[in-house]
This record gives structure tokens, C-alpha cells and sequence, in this order.
């Protein structure tokens, strides 16, 4: 084994689709996320607006989508990301799907961490005249804001993961660059190096998770 | 001030819906401090929340300051509640906020002031409550009592008519309640806010309040002025409230069983006679000799009272009960046989 001729500009170009794809992917995940787990959150038994039906409906599709293991949900998902994206392929064809198989995920740690909010706070609030919507907006998110910065870090991990899943199939990154390379061509050498980036990478994400939620953990 | 009018409010159980509150008539006036009082599961939380609609009755009405509000939605139930503070047990303040923030929260949610107005009030309410140097603080550095300061300050933020205190003390030690307990008169003094004030102690009742409602099972068993209710107490979770209130479990009552030869009967001392050497006069006056069976000395607000259970015995005891009345003393009998010399004493089983 030799890492020797590694190709680095390979590797380096690899990273930056893999940072592209975790990032924007990330950010639509929260920003569809966010408002679903809020909904699920409003939704639930006896919180501010109980609806069962709206509930059971809304939390029977999202699990669903989780059901469907994600290389899977990927091949199922071309056509309509086709629709949507205009292409299946890189970057801009991997993102929709990488939404789709996160965003229900991150939507039910959004439901938890609202939920653990003490629900004296939201009487209090309620009791003070405020409306649903500044309950919501002022009170309930910045009391859940460490839990839902955790939330935030566990899904950059898991996307990190599925990245590499979505690499194989036409997305480019680290993890197509290890099983191009490491399984289809014996190129041990690339998949290990590809598989370190990946550790450090995981670690950073989590590491700075973790100090976030220190900082604004006020409890 | 605030009334409430047959209030019925059932919440679903296992078998059925359980009635919380049962035909509830209050009248609490403006400026008293108004104190509800029962064990719990009595329903004096649903009690509160009523009043501001946490929760809604099942039948009745509640009127705040002249205005029906049971059936106030939206907006006019934001502006309802913006004029009613509300303290809670477990202070629920906004852990992500420091204090001044939780003082703030309530002006920032009218939207009708700028920032400077806001900071403004909210040093004016924390000077108010004595926190003055604690503002830039998070509520996790405080005590149970400085965090329940900051809940008060907050409750007044928005100059509100009526302060409603749910259990604002029972998380706190006895010193930090009776420190919580001045301010909260204090307010009432200064603000002319009138306040209801939720409790399962009798002594803070008996520390706060002009008139007390004594809460049983959904019900109203027995409601007017503490110095009634607390000394002559005459329903039985009432009694019940009372004892629980005395150092040895009070057995004040219990003890006139145990009277051997002489007549017991309950003096009741209040106001100025209390420090006044009655006892003693009227019973040299009249050959009478005295054992104390029971008693309790204390305050009811700034008002001193004595109550003891003595037995007497010796020449003339209908003649001292008549000379103790005369001097201001209640006397009520206490079980065995009555006297039928004496009228107009009430007999008390």
C-alpha cells in the first residue's frame, strides 16, 4: 500500500461537494424541519391546539418516509427529484432527496425538544396575553433552543452519512470518492484517507454542537 | 371586583367526568386580598385559572371589573389578561432570559412601548421587589424567593387590576414565604391592587388576608373575614385546615373531651382585650377556679389573639361566663351538658 499517488485534487474536490451537500441540505432540512416539528408539537395531546386527526395524519407520513431506508428512498425519489431539481445527478439532484430523508427526522427531535419545554412557561406566557404565535416564537423556541441546537448536530451527522449513500448514485463526495476508488478499484489507500476526513469532519460537527449547547444552555 | 357566579367545571376521569368545581358564588372586592383555601385536589387552582380563563367553566359566569368575560376570545382575552398578573408555584419564569428580560417579557408582548420605556419599568419593578442589582442575572443564579420576586415584578408589569397568586409561597422555606408575603401586602397598600391568593397553609391566610373562601370538594364551605373563619372555625375541613396550622397537630378541640368536673368552654381574646388580665379578674370576681386545657396565642394580620379551651369550677361559673362576655370575650361551650342558666351562649359539638 502506497500514498503516494493519491490524488488530492480528487480528494480536496470530493470534500467540497460533501460540505456543499451536508450544508445546503442542512439548512433547507431545518427550515422545512422546524415548522413540521413545530406542527407536530402544536398538534399533540393537550398542547395549545390538540388535534388527533391532524396529528395522527401528519405523524403517520413522516413515519413513512422514515420507514424507507435511505439508498432506497433515493431511487424511489428520481423522478420526482427530476421534477423538482431538474436532475437526478450532483449536487443540485441529491440535495431534494437528502431533505426529503431528513427533514421527518429532524422534525420529530424538534416535537421532543419542544416538548420538554416545562409547560408552566407556556401558561405563564399564555396567562401574560400573549398570542399562540409569540408563546411559540418567544418563549417555547429560545427555552428549546439548546435541545434544538443538540437536534440540529445529530442530523448534519446523519446527512453526513447519507451523503456518502447518495455519492454512489450520482452525488459526488467522500464517500463515492472511498467506494469508487477503496471498492471498485482496490485503491485501499484513497478509502482509508477518505474515511479519516470523514472522522475528523463527524468529530468537528459534534464538537461544535456540543459548545454551542453549552453556551446557550441557561438551566 | 371579581365575581363568580355558579361556576360549574368538570374535567373527563376514568369513570366519567368529575366535577372540580360544583356551584361556586364569590364576590371579592376591589383592594382586599382575598385568600381561597383548601387541601388539595380542592379545586382551588382550577379556581384560579377562571378567573383569567386558563381554564373555561362548564357553566356560570365570571365578571372582572363590571365586564363578563367568560366568553372573551382573541384579542379581548389578550387585553383581559394583559389587566390580571398572575404568580405561580413554581414561578415559570423564562430560564433563556436574565431577569430583566422576564420583567421585560410582558411590555415586549403589547408591542405598545419602545425599549427605553421598557428598561425604564422594568428597573422601576425591580427596585419595587428589591432586585435591583440581580437584573443582568439568569433565574437559575437566584433563590426560590428572588426568582418568586421576579415573578411579582413580572405580574406587574402591565399595571394590572388583580394579582393572582397560586400558591405563590408553598415552594419556598417559612422565612422566604413570610418575606414574599409582606411584599405582596405592601403592593396591595401601595398599588391598591387586589389580590387572590391560593393556599393550602392556613398561617399564610392568617398572615395576608381580609376574608378567606374555604374550598371542600368543588364547593364553598365556608367564606368571610380570617378572624371568623380562622377562630371559630365550623366546617369540618375547615377545622381540619386549622389544626393543621397548630404546632402539636391541634388538639384544641380534642382536649375538651378529657374534662373532668368543671365546664369547659372556649374563650376566644381578640384585639386589645387579648393583652388585657380578664381571665384572672373574673374569676376572683366570681370564686371560680380555672385549668387551661388548650390555647393558641398569635397575630391575625397586626390583630392579636388568645383562644384557650379552660375548665371551670368553683361558686358562681355562669356568673364568670356572663362577666367574661361582658368584657369582650367570646365564650363558647364545649360539649357535656349546656347550662340552661346561660343564654344566649352558643353551644359548640
Amino acid at each position: 500500500m502506497s500514498f503516494d499517488n493519491l490524488y488530492w485534487g480528487d480528494i480536496g474536490a470530493a470534500l467540497a461537494q460533501t460540505l456543499a451537500m451536508v450544508g445546503g441540505a442542512l439548512l433547507l432540512t431545518v427550515l422545512l424541519g422546524l415548522p413540521l416539528g413545530i406542527l407536530l408539537f402544536l398538534t399533540g395531546r393537550q398542547q395549545l391546539f390538540q388535534a388527533p386527526i391532524a396529528y395522527g395524519s401528519l405523524s403517520f407520513v413522516l413515519s413513512i418516509v422514515r420507514s424507507v431506508p435511505f439508498i432506497i428512498l433515493l431511487i424511489v425519489l428520481m423522478p420526482v427529484t427530476v421534477l423538482v431539481t431538474g436532475t437526478s445527478l450532483g449536487i443540485r439532484g441529491v440535495i431534494f432527496p437528502l431533505v426529503v430523508g431528513t427533514a421527518p427526522f429532524f422534525a420529530r427531535l424538534v416535537e421532543t425538544a419542544l416538548r420538554e419545554v416545562d409547560r408552566g412557561i407556556i401558561e405563564a406566557s399564555l396567562a401574560m396575553g400573549a398570542s399562540t404565535t409569540q408563546t411559540i416564537v418567544r418563549a417555547v423556541l429560545p427555552e428549546a433552543l439548546p435541545s434544538l441546537l443538540a437536534a440540529i448536530t445529530v442530523t448534519a451527522i446523519v446527512l453526513v452519512d447519507y451523503t456518502a449513500m447518495s455519492g454512489a448514485i450520482g452525488g459526488g463526495g467522500l464517500g463515492d470518492l472511498a467506494i469508487r476508488y477503496g471498492y471498485h478499484r482496490f485503491q485501499t489507500e484513497i478509502m482509508l484517507v477518505c474515511v479519516a476526513i470523514l472522522i475528523v469532519f463527524v468529530q468537528l460537527i459534534q464538537a461544535s454542537g456540543n459548545r454551542l449547547v453549552t453556551h446557550f444552555s441557561r438551566k | 371586583m371579581i365575581r363568580l357566579e355558579n361556576i360549574t367545571k368538570r374535567f373527563a376521569g376514568k369513570e366519567g367526568a368529575i366535577a372540580a368545581l360544583d356551584g361556586i358564588d364569590l364576590a371579592i372586592a376591589r383592594g382586599e386580598i382575598f385568600g381561597v383555601i383548601g387541601s388539595s385536589g380542592a379545586g382551588k387552582s382550577t379556581l384560579v385559572r377562571l378567573i383569567n380563563l386558563l381554564e373555561r367553566p362548564d357553566g356560570g359566569e365570571v365578571f372582572v371589573a363590571g365586564e363578563r368575560v367568560t366568553e372573551a376570545k382573541g384579542q379581548r382575552l389578550r387585553d383581559l389578561r394583559r389587566t390580571i398578573g398572575m404568580v405561580f408555584q413554581h414561578f415559570n419564569l423564562l430560564s433563556a432570559r436574565t431577569v430583566a428580560g422576564n420583567v421585560a417579557y410582558p411590555l415586549e408582548l403589547t408591542g405598545r412601548f419602545c425599549k427605553a420605556e421598557i428598561a425604564e419599568r422594568v428597573a422601576s419593578l425591580l427596585d419595587r421587589v428589591g432586585l435591583a442589582e440581580h437584573a443582568r442575572k439568569y433565574p437559575r443564579q437566584l433563590s426560590g424567593g428572588q426568582k418568586q420576586r421576579v415573578g411579582i415584578a413580572r405580574a406587574l408589569a402591565c399595571e394590572p387590576q388583580v394579582l393572582l397568586c397560586d400558591e405563590a409561597t408553598s415552594a419556598l422555606d417559612p422565612q422566604t414565604t413570610g418575606a414574599v408575603l409582606d411584599l405582596l401586602r405592601q403592593i396591595n397598600r401601595d398599588l391598591g391592587v387586589t389580590i387572590v391568593l391560593i393556599t393550602h397553609e392556613m398561617d399564610v391566610i392568617r398572615h395576608t388576608c381580609d376574608r378567606v373562601a374555604v374550598l371542600d370538594r368543588g364547593r364553598v364551605v365556608e367564606a368571610g373575614v380570617v378572624s371568623q373563619v380562622f377562630l371559630h372555625p365550623r366546617h369540618a375541613a375547615t377545622l381540619r385546615l386549622v389544626r393543621e396550622a397548630e404546632p402539636d397537630g391541634g388538639s384544641l378541640d380534642a382536649a375538651a373531651v378529657s374534662d373532668p368536673a368543671g365546664r369547659a368552654v372556649r374563650l376566644t381574646f381578640t384585639g386589645p382585650s387579648a393583652h388585657k388580665p380578664i381571665l384572672g379578674r373574673i374569676a376572683r370576681e366570681n370564686l371560680v377556679d380555672y385549668a387551661i386545657l388548650a390555647g393558641r396565642v398569635g397575630h391575625i394580620r397586626e390583630t392579636p389573639y388568645a383562644q384557650f379551651i379552660v375548665s371551670l369550677s368553683g361558686r358562681d361559673v355562669a356568673g364568670a361566663i356572663a362577666g367574661l362576655r361582658a368584657s369582650g370575650v367570646d365564650v363558647e361551650l364545649q360539649g357535656g351538658a349546656p347550662l340552661p342558666e346561660i343564654e344566649g351562649v352558643r353551644h359548640v359539638v
